[in-house]
């Protein structure tokens, strides 16, 4: 989104926003409430997207990371009965799959797509062999309030009580902005995703840099898998990430490989997504399930068909590093 | 064009072998020998006449979804929506089998197998269409495609096409007229699968559109200079990997399941994504893939009834052998020169 | 005195080529060398060896008599070693400051201190007299401006020693003097001067002393005063060299191909070619000079179908093209030698009889109808490598088998076979050895005399010359003036390409 777009978007969200707090205060201030819940996940698997496309890595395996590491979080928070210590289980499983993903790209110079997939497929055929029922876990991971903020009448309802993985969430989308902009860190990504020699020219190592990036991004997927397991619904299902690190892709693009873009289109779906919901349970339209069920997948074709050729991804993406050349 | 015929053989049967040893390894976690699991698994699907008749039924599907990844592969395209464009054909087929009444068999079978070509393409075209005319990668909006697909015909077979007065999610049963038969105790579909094998590896090597296929697969740009429309030959691509993936789903409704029912075809086009790279994108190097590969779905259950390991151990091996044949490691150890398949053109372009 | 480089014995081979062949020689302080030789001479991977970014097999590279880590870059920057390489290594997107600091980034905690960044930009362009506004993206920046970007970004580091790899390459004459004068100065602050080229005239201008590579060995070591021009090329050749192309008086015949007022835009969607206008002639060559960048490869690829046309028209024989389709212009009688060889040009992983019926495999006798026949296919590969000189054992084999000059020759092969009324040539001799460069112009001349209307593009301004019955100058996007060959004046062009309109 550029600046002239951004502001006008804003004011509307706002506006439409105290239209339904008119029309009615619990339910708007509930909507809102679960959008946030519904972005999360998507705006961390964005991030993912976000850190390996930057440095030219493409990294379709984000919902295979997501998966594993909700399944790996999950079940070692339940044999334990530690949920904390399943975040970091889960953290962990993420980033030993961008190490992999990382491995197969990076050194092995493997079709990027390929390596992908797979991921997400090894991740399925690992969770759903190893899966077992019955196991739960002691609870989910429970809400903090936020002391001044949550005093605060409309804002305070939304923005309070949720989990603590929301929170750090939101802190690494702010983070990962200022670090990918302001850092030096940053800089050389970005340089290494545009244009890896002239990076690999000025003394920065464009494969380690690209492995630490690629490894860091699967930790991030790690933590959205353990959100969903632990904090969102404290169950583990086959196959329960649902596609949402293929349409993190999609938000990745539609906030054009910007963090806080990222976000914006990540609070876009999940609003989308609430509202569809709500207009359901309160019978206002009577949609099947199953075509309320496909809305983020519309959206994310929609929003890619528009996009395609408006949008530049870094120049490099894709392009293993080859650096003898004569 | 001239590979080593022995390096096309050795390392998807190297990967195979690499993928069970750790396969086995995660059966021996679990206190199973996995010797005996193996043993089991070959026995009851290559080692008689009923269980070869299982594993080349299993093999149908797979086979023709294989070949719907693999035409694709070879224009440069990942067309991971074999499992979206198979389940199209499968409740396409279904209705047609169910709807026509009073058809003779030789025209009600073709005409429901069209139903599921039909449809699966149409499926397939979206993806292409966007690829072609919009740039969109073909991996997400396949997946997306898929994952819409199977919430769409959710809500046919339980709302407009559902069997009336019995509980269940599903269409009525076919008519006997679209039901495909046995033959000599072989699934007639087999058969099918294999023509389409043939005939898709003759069209590539000896027609000027397999030439076409093939150019724009391996240099876009350079087919673009030689004159072939890019975008005709990714949507066309397109759509006969989605019609080969429809009839699919088709032949598996009108000679396994007779009806639709969403749980049914799980699985198949995802399936058919292993079976294409490990047949190398071959259309004929499916054939053998796909009957390991059904061999091992066919014998998944008695695995379990006899040694304890669940089913899913064929996701785990199949996730493995789809590694070991893709990634460049055994190639690496043999010392031979591992080809790439290239196919990331980009995001948006 | 001491030496402030020192390279002895460097070997390095890429698979069977051996690219640098027991290398030795030595840049004192304040002193420019010249590394002279033809393309595949080996100069670049002698001096990506002294930068790090290749890793000899074997041989020692010394800074100050300090032996430096091999294949490693930053070990190579630590001792003082900056690089302007020929495809500069700027990123596009980002601004000038941000790419003066990458990779040594003023910063507390990891922040970046842009002002303090921005700021030191200005100084150091000021100080050197370079002219270069911090803040301006690269990418939209004249190639001049981008290269001193690239100088800036060496100084920065406080060179010992500079390495330029082919730096006048993409510059206009004027630029070029601009450049020289550049490192006229910085040789008299004690820096040494290791640049690569292959033009002559360079050399004469400024070097202290020359070095010649031919085939990957050193073949001598002299200076501008001891060997003359002449000399100097002989050493880069190895026999004499023949310095105009053989041929006959043209007899032009009626315009084949003609364009009008043509626009066309660039991948950024800025105007390239700006209203446009040539006429070339059966039986004739056309050559187009020009610094590169000035809209050649958007006009080519407009003529050719594959770039869209925003204005104007493309004529074959008064008949109108169509806009967007290379098959029409094909079937219309354009043959297009493509800039780009391995992009566009050929199918690598296809063998190279494939490759030689690349655009006419669905005709006759290649293909009856949907079929395609094989049989004709391959007595084409074995006809044509014959005849072009394509040196292969076999044209079953990968056109990756291929050597640069043969991939080239396979290309050519199959676009003047087919006797077309028009040949679109661009760069046709690019990165290509000696003997296939003549070789391909003959063929080229051989296709004039046969009849077809010639468009030759070349950023090679003596190939222009030699080549050309008539010659076009393009600058900005328009050809500003024309030529007979016979009364052109080499300095006049040189003039016309750089844009003055004297």
């Amino acid at each position: 989104m550029r600046l002239k777009t951004r502001y006008p978007l804003i004011v509307g969200l706002v506006l439409v926003f105290a239209y339904f707090y008119a029309q009615n205060g619990i339910v708007a201030t509930s909507v809102s409430f679960s959008a946030i819940q519904l972005a999360l996940p998507l705006a961390l698997a964005a991030m993912v997207g976000v850190m390996c496309e930057r440095t030219g890595i493409v990294n379709i395996g984000i919902e295979g990371t997501m998966l594993i590491s909700a399944f790996t979080a999950f079940f070692l928070g339940a044999i334990f009965k530690d949920t904390v210590l399943g975040v970091l289980v889960g953290i962990f499983t993420g980033s030993m799959m961008g190490l992999l993903l990382a491995l197969m790209a990076i050194s092995w110079k493997m079709d990027q797509i390929i390596a992908g997939v797979i991921l997400n497929i090894l991740a399925a055929g690992l969770t759903s062999f190893l899966y077992r029922q019955n196991y739960s876990i002691a609870g989910t991971l429970s809400p903090i309030e936020i002391p001044i903020l949550s005093d605060i009448p409309i804002a305070g309802a939304i923005l309070s009580f949720h989990g603590p993985i929301t929170y750090f969430g939101i802190f690494i989308v702010v983070a990962l902005w200022f670090a990918l902009y302001k850092t030096s860190w940053g800089l050389r990504s970005r340089a290494v995703g545009e244009y890896p020699s002239s990076a690999d020219t000025a003394g920065v190592s464009v494969i380690k840099l690209r492995y630490i990036n690629v490894t860091i991004a699967g930790g991030i997927g790690g933590l959205a898998g353990a959100y969903l397991s632990l904090e969102a619904v404290g169950i583990f299902e086959r196959g329960f990430t649902a596609g949402k690190g293929f349409t993190a892709l999609a938000i990745m693009i539609f906030g054009r490989w910007n963090p806080l873009g990222a976000f914006a289109a990540a609070l876009f779906f999940g609003l989308a997504q609430a509202v569809t919901s709500q207009l359901m349970i309160d019978e206002v339209v009577e949609i099947p399930q199953q075509f309320i069920n496909i809305l983020p997948y519309v959206l994310t074709i929609v929003i890619l068909a528009i996009s395609a050729g408006k949008v530049r991804p870094p120049a490099a993406e894709g392009i293993p590093y080859e650096k003898e050349k004569a | 064009m001239k590979r080593l015929p022995l390096s096309g053989v050795l390392i998807p049967l190297l990967s195979v072998l690499v993928a069970m040893f750790f396969g086995g390894i995660m059966i021996a976690v679990q206190g199973i020998n996995p010797l005996y699991t193996y043993e089991v698994l070959f026995e009851t699907a290559f080692l008689s006449f009923d269980g070869i008749s299982v594993t080349l039924a299993k093999a149908t599907p797979l086979i023709l979804s294989g070949l719907a990844v693999a035409i694709c592969l070879r224009a440069g395209l990942f067309n991971i929506g074999a499992q979206g464009q198979l389940i199209s054909g499968a409740l396409a087929s279904a209705w047609a089998g169910y709807y026509f009444v009073g058809l003779p068999t030789l025209i009600h079978i073709p005409l429901a197998l069209l139903f599921g070509a039909t449809f699966g393409a149409l499926v397939a075209f979206i993806a292409g269409a966007l690829k072609a005319y919009r740039g969109v990668h073909e991996v997400i909006t396949t997946i997306m495609l898929n994952s819409m697909v199977i919430a769409i015909a959710d809500y046919l077979a339980s709302t407009p096409f559902k069997e009336p007065d019995q509980p269940l999610t599903r269409t009525p049963a076919i008519q006997d007229s679209a039901r495909i038969p046995d033959i000599f105790g072989l699934p007639f579909g087999f058969f099918i699968a294999i023509a389409f094998s043939i005939a898709l590896w003759w069209l590539l090597r000896n027609t000027t559109t397999g030439f076409r296929i093939e150019t724009i697969g391996r240099n876009r740009n350079a087919g673009w200079y030689a004159g072939i429309s890019v975008k005709r030959v990714t949507i066309l691509s397109m759509l006969v990997g989605g019609s080969i993936a429809g009839i699919a789903g088709a032949i598996e409704t009108l000679s396994i399941t007779g009806r639709f029912e969403p749980a049914f075809n799980a699985g198949l086009g995802f399936d058919g994504i292993t079976v294409a790279l490990l047949g190398r994108g071959n259309p004929l190097g499916v054939i053998p893939a796909a009957i390991l590969i059904g061999g091992m779905r066919a014998s998944g259950s008695t695995v379990q009834f006899k040694t304890g390991v669940s089913p899913e151990i064929v996701d785990l091996l199949l996730a493995l052998i789809l590694f070991f044949v893709t990634a460049p490691l055994l190639a690496r150890l043999l010392k031979r020169r591992h080809e790439n398949v290239a196919i990331t053109s980009g995001w948006s372009n | 005195m001491t030496n402030l480089l020192e390279i002895e014995k460097v070997s390095k081979s890429f698979g069977q080529v051996k690219a640098n062949d027991e290398i030795s020689l030595e840049v004192a302080p304040g002193e420019i060398v010249a590394l002279l030789g033809e393309n595949g001479a080996g100069k670049s991977t002698l001096v990506k060896s002294v930068f790090g970014l290749v890793k000899p097999d074997s041989g020692v590279i010394r800074i100050n008599g300090k032996v430096i880590e091999p294949g490693d870059t930053a070990s190579a920057i630590a001792n003082g070693i900056g690089m302007v390489h020929q495809h500069f290594q700027l990123v596009p997107v980002m601004s000038v400051t941000e790419n003066l600091i990458l990779g040594d980034e003023p910063r507390k905690l990891g922040v970046i201190q842009m002002k303090e960044a921005r700021n030191a930009a200005k100084a150091i362009s000021e100080r050197y007299g370079l002219d270069v506004d911090p803040d301006a993206i690269i990418e939209d920046l004249p190639v001049g401006m981008a290269q001193r970007v690239e100088i800036l970004k060496a100084l920065r580091r406080d060179v010992k020693l500079l390495i330029l790899d082919e730096p006048t390459a993409v510059l206009t004459p004027q630029e070029t003097d601009e450049l020289l004068d550049v490192l006229r100065n910085l040789a008299k602050r004690g820096v040494g001067i290791l640049f690569i080229t292959h033009k002559l005239r360079e050399v004469m201008a400024v070097a202290d002393r020359v070095v010649v590579l031919r085939n990957g060995k050193l073949v001598g070591t002299t200076s501008p005063k001891q060997s003359g021009e002449a000399q100097l090329a002989q050493m880069m050749v190895g026999r004499e060299v023949v310095l105009r192309v053989e041929k006959s008086q043209a007899k032009p015949a009626a315009p084949a191909l003609k364009v009008t007022d043509l626009q066309v835009l660039d991948d950024r969607k800025l105007e390239a070619v700006r209203g446009l206008s040539l006429e070339v002639r059966s039986g004739e060559i056309l050559g187009v000079a020009g610094v590169e960048g000035n809209g050649q490869r958007e006009l080519v690829e407009a003529i050719c179908g594959m770039r869209n046309r925003v204005g104007g028209t493309v004529f074959i024989e008064g008949v109108e093209l169509p806009n967007l389709s290379p098959r029409a212009a094909h079937d219309a009688g354009i043959s297009h030698i493509p800039e780009d060889r391995e992009k566009h040009g050929l199918v690598s992983s296809y063998s190279i009889a494939d490759n030689l019926i690349l655009n006419t495999f669905d005709k006759a006798p290649f293909a009856k109808g949907w079929i395609r026949n094989h049989d004709a296919i391959a007595k084409n590969g074995i006809t044509l490598v014959a005849s072009y000189d394509i040196r292969t054992p076999s044209p079953n084999l990968p056109a990756s088998s291929l050597s640069g000059g043969n991939k080239q020759k396979t290309v050519v092969a199959r676009e003047l076979s087919q006797n077309k009324k028009v040949v679109v040539a661009a760069q046709p001799t690019r990165g290509v050895d000696v003997g296939s460069i003549e070789f391909i112009h003959n063929q080229l001349i051989a296709a004039r005399d046969k009849g077809s209307a010639i468009l030759l593009v070349s950023a090679e301004l003596d190939e222009v010359l030699s080549l050309s019955d008539r010659i076009a100058v393009i600058y900005g996007g328009k050809i500003v003036a024309t030529f007979d060959s016979k009364s052109a004046d080499r300095a006049e062009i040189g003039r016309l390409m750089a844009g003055s309109n004297a």
